[in-house]
């Protein structure tokens, strides 16, 4: 449990994207307040962060951390040049993947350069510090089915440690070719927090987190009928915490190690600014 | 009297000093690579001044260029207890693993601190995906990945990670970091934090990365690779030799040392294959290594460079030096001996550092012959005797992701 004197994190601004859930205004009434979900399903974001040539070239993984990591800035209203920050990702640009290892196959000599610079799992964040200027450093973690969990702990670390405002991105995209049945990901699902060390006048709620034994069977499962909007895609597991934000309230267990969690207490603000 | 430089021009980023931290004790360590496996083999080789490199015998097509590939690995599948965890990558892990009585040290440190308290933090680049070009080689007819390599976590990053968790029988906060070749020097920065936010009481750090098709055809595609063994801050570099490493270090809050001083982190945001012009987030993350460890540039004696033998980075990386730094540091890149390791780059060159340390041997720059005359005084091309045991680590990745790691010899509290 998250003890009174657990560290805290300040929730500065909230994004969210999925294909029925485009952002999180949308979002907010369908996790929290029950509302129907866009019945019309939208490939991907239409990010306006990247000027048109590079949007359209960008990969889907780009597109979709780049979306989901400006609308959190602009709600939180800080400078993204100025935020460091974590990216989780399990699988990184799937279709990428698919490309290089069948190119490889038939005409290696053929590779692209441009794929294969996008390959990298850090694509994503090499291409938000170059678009917002950000020099701060980022991080960028990859831990299977722990991905989000994960990243949000390092988030947490680094707002702890380092007391300066932290940006954390997660975000799945859909597998393709052979490499579907294996690494298993469906649609596209990102989500991201401007977390800060100390309340604002734009905090919008406080995490209390804690790290303690614990097993992957105490892990909060997502609403049913959430869960099934986001059903397969690697980052799903991050769907109970933005329900608890959704709603403002709720403690939240996601599976961290083998035999560790991370609870989340989320709340309004309530702890004055230190 | 040391002359206080600045570091970082008035730019846009707004540079903040970031606090010194309490220096980590490296109780155990171990690396493996083209030099062979462990400590006393890359010694040799360094004092030697013999090269891992060989002419590229990895890749089904032809590819002309050299590489620093570990032997062995083919022959030496994983235990069966680990069967489910078996490729490249995985068996180097596990070769290394064996070293230097490095699972004596965790099996210890296991019963010191209890299996959830020790994080382990592991850098990677391409993790296992040798295993999904294999996969693909081998589609059954109904283009499916053939029965034998159809365990999911073979096929993504975290492949690593969570083979050395259960190989190592460790049970709590456990992350794969994949920021390219940055990747297995960031674990460093993550240790401090975890254990600073007492989520773990110490750290199994290190890096894997081994060699794969992609990856070696892809630097083909971008012009960066060297048709000749890589020839770093040579004024004739022709580019990169791709290797393969792995190695672990256990981080721990108190010991005899070597310490771990300090870390620096940044982001280059100019491009995602070639490296800021001015080396600005260089400077900035060698301007927070030296600041979270309390050191000058005057305080260091050896600096293990990037030293790519990319035209780019080296030229941009030997400026850097030139500027920040006094004549009396020495700096060089190792690649001549080991190839560039990618993710497990800056786990190997931080061993190599820590080595430096341990045997007051100062490597040079193997196959160098002339070098650039962008270089200052610093860069050398044989072999020395370390005169100050403080050195830095740098490691640059695509994504312009950068870092910079301190180790001493002395705690400095």
């Amino acid at each position: 449990m998250t003890a009174p004197s657990a560290p805290t994190a300040f929730v500065e601004g909230i994004s969210f994207w999925a294909p029925r859930l485009p952002g999180w205004k949308a979002a907010v009434e369908v996790l929290a307040h029950g509302g129907d979900p866009a019945l019309g399903a939208l490939r991907r974001p239409a990010t306006d962060l990247l000027p048109s040539a590079e949007r359209r070239r960008a990969p889907d993984s780009v597109a979709l951390a780049i979306e989901v990591a400006a609308a959190a800035c602009t709600a939180s209203g800080l400078d993204p040049a100025q935020l460091a920050s974590v990216f989780a990702t399990t699988h990184a640009d799937l279709a990428i993947t698919d490309y290089l290892c069948e190119v490889l196959v038939r005409t290696p000599m053929l590779t692209s350069p441009t794929k294969f610079h996008n390959s990298v799992h850090n694509a994503a964040a090499g291409y938000w510090c170059i678009a917002t200027g950000c020099h701060a450093p980022y991080m960028t973690v990859s831990v299977f089915d722990r991905s989000f969990c994960v990243g949000l702990l390092e988030a947490f670390m680094q707002v702890a440690a380092d007391q300066r405002p932290v940006l954390y991105v997660a975000y799945d995209i859909e597998s393709c070719g052979p490499l579907a049945p294996v690494a298993v990901s469906r649609g596209l699902l990102g989500a991201a927090l401007v977390l800060a060390p100390t309340r604002s006048d734009r905090s919008l709620l406080q995490l209390a987190w804690a790290v303690r034994p614990g097993t992957n069977r105490e892990a909060t499962p997502a609403q049913p009928d959430n869960a099934g909007l986001v059903e397969g895609n690697a980052m799903a597991p991050c769907l109970p915490l933005f329900e608890a934000l959704a709603r403002g309230t709720g403690l939240v267990t996601l599976a961290l190690g083998l035999q560790s969690v991370l609870d989340v207490r989320v709340q309004k603000p309530v702890v004055s600014a230190a | 009297m040391p002359r206080e430089r600045t570091v970082v021009g008035s730019g846009v980023y707004p540079y903040r000093k970031p606090a010194r931290i309490s220096p980590l004790a490296i109780g155990a360590w171990t690396v493996t690579s083209a030099l062979g496996p462990g400590r006393g083999a890359q010694l040799e080789a360094l004092r030697a001044r013999r090269s891992g490199l060989r002419p590229n015998d990895f890749t089904d097509a032809p590819l002309e260029t050299w590489i620093g590939r570990v032997s062995g690995l083919e022959e030496s599948p994983l235990p069966d207890e680990f069967g489910l965890w078996d490729c490249r990558n995985n068996r180097l892990a596990w070769l290394a693993l064996q070293q230097d009585g490095f699972l004596d040290a965790v099996a210890d440190a296991r019963s010191r601190y209890g299996p959830s308290r020790i994080a382990l933090l592991l850098g990677t680049s391409t993790s296992s995906i040798g295993a999904t070009e294999e996969a693909y080689r081998q589609l059954t007819p109904d283009a499916r990945f053939p029965e034998h390599l159809r365990q999911p976590i073979i096929h993504t990053a975290h492949s690593l990670g969570q083979f050395v968790q259960h190989a190592l029988g460790l049970t709590g906060f456990c992350a794969t970091v994949t920021t390219a070749c940055s990747s297995s020097a960031k674990v460093f920065a993550q240790a401090e934090r975890t254990i600073r936010c007492g989520i773990a009481d110490a750290a199994v750090v290190g890096g894997v990365d081994t060699l794969c098709g992609s990856v070696l055809f892809g630097f083909n595609s971008l012009e960066l690779i060297a048709r000749e063994p890589c020839r770093p801050f040579d004024i004739e570099r022709h580019g990169i030799s791709i290797g393969e490493a792995g190695g672990f270090a256990l981080v721990e809050c108190d010991g005899r040392g070597p310490w771990l001083l300090g870390y620096g982190e940044s982001s280059d945001a100019f491009h995602m294959s070639s490296p800021h012009p001015e080396g600005l987030g260089a400077r900035i993350a060698i301007q927070d290594a030296l600041s979270r460890s309390g050191l000058l540039p005057t305080d260091i004696g050896y600096i293990n460079l990037h030293g790519t033998a990319s035209v780019r980075n080296d030229e941009v990386e030997a400026r850097v030096i030139a500027d920040l730094f006094p004549a009396t540091t020495r700096a060089s890149s190792t690649k001549g001996w080991t190839g560039h390791a990618l993710g497990a780059a800056g786990f190997l060159e931080s061993a190599i550092s820590l080595l430096a340390i341990a045997d007051e041997l100062v490597p040079g720059n193997l196959n160098a012959t002339v070098l650039d005359p962008v270089c200052g005084p610093q860069i050398c091309i044989d072999n020395t005797a370390l005169a100050t045991p403080t050195v830095l680590s740098q490691s640059f990745g695509f994504g312009g992701s950068n870092s910079v790691v301190a180790f001493g010899a002395e705690r400095r509290m």
